[in-house]
């Protein structure tokens, strides 16, 4: 992406555009310049440039020597202070689509797990229960194909796909272009169904409400404490597929001991999507973060109704 | 974790840092990385020297500053240390945990020419 992540910057995609983005370089003869890359993972970020002729600052651009030198001439060392958080180019992004979702009274949930838990038939699910009920639309990230973004449509909600070529996650700035590009409505509810990875999309707030995980019960029970950071960062842990319960040796209590040990306030629905089983917990859990999250929205019509 | 990402972040920090107060040459970066952020000390030096190549950062000697995990712990009611973000409390052995410090990931200082 363009900010804090390496994983993969030419390579994302949202619903078939391409989305580049260059960087600047400041060298060390301090002139400027920007540029577009791509690159494969096994080159790693480290990148030739390419001063053939044509380069605006191929003169004066004595990259090799200066830059690599540390002879004196160069000018005095001083210290300078950033303190600043590595993500914070991220949690800016966050920040912005956060006050835009408050603004309209959207609520938002960040969908986490392994791949193949069911967060795809889960959320297919959910979407047909809310018929009616609730407006929902769909962000869906993968590394590539839009599958999941058809089934998603197939019932009938808006979803944008953003494939994230080789990058391991979602992160803020890409759900803010994707959050443009789909019509969602005042006080409506927003699911972002992250690439499926435990690890990496833990360290990446995208603005939502809460990060929701997604543990199915044909994975171990000791998951939460193998992957502490994604149980850590979520609000609720759903356990999917507990109709395959009696052909299994899943442990249930172990699984809700193993998260609270990591995330003692976690909150735990056991459901299974196909079954329907634990669905209305689901449901209601939701309902419950859409009413508080619609709240500001009520109030701020009622303060423009008053104005006029 | 994903320290790849993580140094492209410290360098976009850096170039940042070089527009505005103006400096050239990256000489020493200092980053700040908790006990418990996740973060591989050992992939991160890794990553850090793929990334910062080319850059006015190439070659910078990379400082790490741990700094340690610390929860406080809902039955004793007191902060304790921590070593692991599903870590029990040395007093009671507890797993009622909440993480209070040792999260950081943060580029601290840079020397600067």
């Amino acid at each position: 992406m363009c900010t804090t992540c390496g994983c993969g910057s030419g390579e994302v995609k949202i619903d078939g555009d391409d989305h580049h983005h260059g960087h600047e370089h400041v060298h060390a003869d301090g002139t400027r310049h920007s540029h577009d890359h791509a690159h494969d993972a096994d080159e790693g970020h480290d990148h030739a440039h390419d001063h053939a002729p044509g380069h605006r600052y191929a003169p004066v651009h004595s990259h090799a020597s200066l830059a690599h030198s540390h002879a004196p001439g160069l000018g005095a060392k001083r210290m300078v202070q950033i303190e600043q958080d590595i993500l914070a180019k991220n949690n800016a992004y966050a920040a912005q689509n956060r006050q835009r979702l408050a603004e309209r009274g959207i609520f938002t949930l960040n969908l986490v797990s392994s791949p193949g838990s069911g967060k795809t038939t889960l959320l297919c699910k959910t979407i047909q229960m809310l018929k009616g009920k609730a407006s929902v639309a769909v962000i869906e990230g993968d590394q590539q194909t839009s599958q999941d973004a058809e089934r998603i449509r197939a019932t009938g909600a808006p979803a944008i796909q953003i494939n994230t070529g080789k990058g391991c996650h979602l992160d803020a700035h890409m759900v803010g272009h994707a959050m443009e590009k789909l019509a969602l409505a005042d006080a409506s509810l927003l699911m972002i169904e992250n690439v499926g990875n435990l690890v990496c999309p833990a360290a990446f707030d995208l603005g939502e409400a809460h990060k929701v995980v997604i543990l199915s019960v044909t994975e171990g029970e000791d998951k939460p404490i193998k992957y502490p950071d994604m149980f850590r960062a979520a609000t609720l842990m759903l356990l999917n597929k507990c109709d395959l319960l009696p052909y299994l040796n899943f442990k249930v209590d172990a699984a809700i001991e193993f998260a609270r040990r990591v995330n003692p306030g976690i909150e735990v629905i056991q459901l299974s999507a196909t079954s329907g089983q634990g669905m209305d917990d689901w449901l209601a859990w939701i309902e419950r973060g859409s009413a508080l999250a619609a709240e500001p929205t009520a109030v701020a019509a009622e303060a423009r109704a008053g104005v006029r | 974790m994903h320290e790849m990402s993580l140094a492209e972040g410290v360098l976009q920090q850096i170039e940042d840092a070089a527009r505005a107060l103006q400096f050239e040459r990256v000489t020493a970066v200092w980053l700040e990385i908790g006990q418990l952020s996740g973060v591989e000390v050992e992939a991160m030096k890794f990553c850090f020297d793929a990334v910062m190549r080319d850059s006015i950062a190439d070659g910078a000697r990379l400082e790490i500053l741990a700094t340690p995990g610390t929860g406080w712990c809902m039955q004793c009611s007191m902060t304790v240390p921590m070593s692991e973000v599903f870590g029990e409390c040395p007093q009671c052995g507890s797993h009622q945990m909440q993480v209070t410090g040792g999260t950081e990931m943060r580029v601290k200082e840079l020397e600067v020419a």
